[in-house]
């Protein structure tokens, strides 16, 4: 049924990893990806797949979910690994018809690869450890800063908190309204696209006024608790950032560090 | 007495072009003293819910007033204020819930208020603990049954420590134990803590746990009293498309077959007295 969907794909835990303040863990995703494209060369790059690799283990998240997290991008792994031999200039290994494929293609190819590998996978860790309330709460913080400039940061993180919260409740309503119109006769699973595409048309409609009615009631019940903007707002749970944030944070540094100095050196 | 809630002569219509010609509310008087447990009861679509929406500040009367706690609902400078003094519950457990875990959602108001995060976490504790779901604190709301939302939701609003709630139907879409749950959590604060109560229902053995009931019927006051007032008159409340509770209706019959029992029996106890003595 619908209502098994997972909303995001967090993997509650106990590890150093899921306890590192969100803040921390997405300036040092940033710092991840950011090593992984300042890495030229294999040596580079093997240290960001150690990280990677390591991240996981600490984490006791199953290697098995990279794999998960990679399939819906293998596409794109094929295809520039493919354009990247084909179109690399160099010493040719390779020749039919107008096809070359070089040396330095084959290893540009690869690089790529690993390099989007790790790019998921790495991200892929952000939100296996972290729950979407935490990940909600610490972009609200890191871009409090943004307020200045008058962008609405805490109407952002209030939206995704109540988009997170009314996932479920929609869901089995959806489950709800199909069984209605099933028993009204509908029929959504047979024909071809458009017939489908149509049938679904009785599902959404009442979804939608009953979303509205829902919005309406939401936002009389947040009055009625004095709710009034970000402004003067407190919070309950505070971020504490600790030895773990700060250990971290070196790691990190320290890898990039590494990944430069091996670009010059190598 | 303290009055908590006193509105004087209020006139409400959502048609705000032509207010008199289709209100809602007519000419309701009513103060509802500090710590009493009230019962407002009525049929759809009696101006029962909009009344409700009075005393705190939600819909401001037309004509006449509503003072909260010497505050009037009118005064915008004390909007926040009234909505801190009186808190209200809504019917629907699933869209007054903000956050996605129990207790941030109990913070919220908190949150809003402004109020440091150790006193937070404190009045979070307290108002779980005070409507047993501090074992929940960290389960999503969609994991709980609707009286425990309820409950939730209530906790939400007395977070705020308020002297008044106001429900309006909290029970009406809940299954019987979850209605039981959320009265006995009820009593337990109008007891325990001195919290006023104002229920807005149209189940009548609700309203026979009360201190009080006013009946609402096309936005005027009918009936003021104790339940043993009110609904001894059971023609009166048929009149106006409303029952009473089951032991009640059953004394009224039996009166009417002629039989010498009291008409003011609200409880099973009395109504099982009552039968015992007939039976001899």
């Amino acid at each position: 049924m619908i209502k098994d969907i997972t909303i995001g794909q967090y993997f509650p835990g106990r590890s150093p990893i899921h306890r590192l303040d969100p803040r921390v863990k997405i300036l040092l995703t940033l710092g991840y990806i950011i090593i992984l494209f300042v890495a030229r060369n294999a040596w580079g790059l093997a240290l960001g797949v150690v990280f990677g690799f390591g991240a996981y283990l600490i984490s006791r998240i199953p290697l098995s979910m990279i794999l998960k997290s990679l399939r819906p991008v293998v596409p794109i792994i094929i295809f520039t690994a493919v354009l990247n031999m084909l179109f690399v200039d160099g010493e040719p290994v390779f020749e039919w018809w107008i096809i070359q494929v070089t040396r330095e293609g084959i290893s540009t190819a690869v690089f790529m690869a690993v390099r989007i590998i790790c790019l998921i996978a790495g991200t892929s860790l952000l939100t296996y450890t972290t729950s979407p309330i935490a990940l909600t709460d610490g972009i609200e913080r890191l871009l409090s800063p943004a307020k200045k400039l008058h962008f609405p940061v805490h109407e952002l993180a209030m939206m995704m908190t109540i988009a997170l919260r009314f996932i479920p409740t929609l869901i089995e309503e959806t489950d709800k309204i199909i069984s209605a119109q099933k028993a009204r006769g509908a029929d959504l699973e047979s024909g071809g696209l458009m017939q489908r595409a149509r049938a679904l048309i009785p599902i959404l409609i009442p979804l939608f006024v009953s979303s509205f009615r829902r919005a309406d009631e939401l936002a009389l019940a947040m009055e009625c608790r004095c709710y009034r903007g970000g402004e003067g707002r407190t919070r309950m749970k505070q971020l504490h950032m600790g030895a773990g944030d700060a250990a971290a944070s070196a790691v990190v540094i320290l890898c990039l560090a590494g990944v430069i100095a091996m670009n010059i050196l190598l | 007495m303290n009055e908590i809630i006193q509105a004087t002569h209020v006139y409400f219509s959502y048609d705000e072009e032509d207010a008199l010609s289709l209100p809602v509310l007519e000419d309701v008087s009513l103060s509802v003293p500090e710590g009493q447990f009230l019962a407002v009861l009525g049929h759809n679509g009696s101006g029962k819910s909009t009344l409700a929406k009075h005393f705190n500040a939600i819909l401001l009367p037309q004509q006449g007033r509503v003072v909260v706690a010497g505050m009037d609902t009118a005064d915008d400078d004390r909007l926040y204020d009234i909505r801190q003094t009186v808190g209200m519950v809504f019917q629907n457990p699933d869209n007054q819930i903000v956050a996605t875990i129990v207790e941030e959602d109990v913070a919220f108001a908190l949150e809003n208020m402004g109020v440091p995060p150790d006193e937070i976490r404190r009045r979070v504790d307290d108002a779980l603990r005070a409507v047993g779901m501090y074992e929940y604190r960290e389960h999503a709301p969609h994991q709980l049954s609707g009286g425990q939302k309820q409950r939730v939701a209530i906790a939400g609003v007395i977070a705020m420590r308020p002297r008044c709630i106001v429900l309006d139907e909290p029970t009406a879409m809940l299954d019987p134990r979850g209605r039981a749950e959320v009265m006995k959590t009820l009593r337990a604060l109008n007891r325990d803590y001195g919290i006023t109560v104002a229920l807005i229902t149209h189940y009548m053995d609700e309203a026979a746990q009360c201190d009080r009931v006013v009946v609402v019927d096309s936005g005027r006051v009918l009936m003021d009293g104790t339940p043993r007032e009110v609904f001894r008159q059971v023609d009166r409340l048929k009149s106006v498309g409303l029952d009473v509770p089951q032991v009640t209706e059953l004394m009224h019959q039996l009166r009417q077959a002629g039989l010498p029992v009291r008409d003011d029996v609200i409880t099973e106890e009395e109504c099982v007295r009552e039968l015992e003595k007939l039976l001899g």
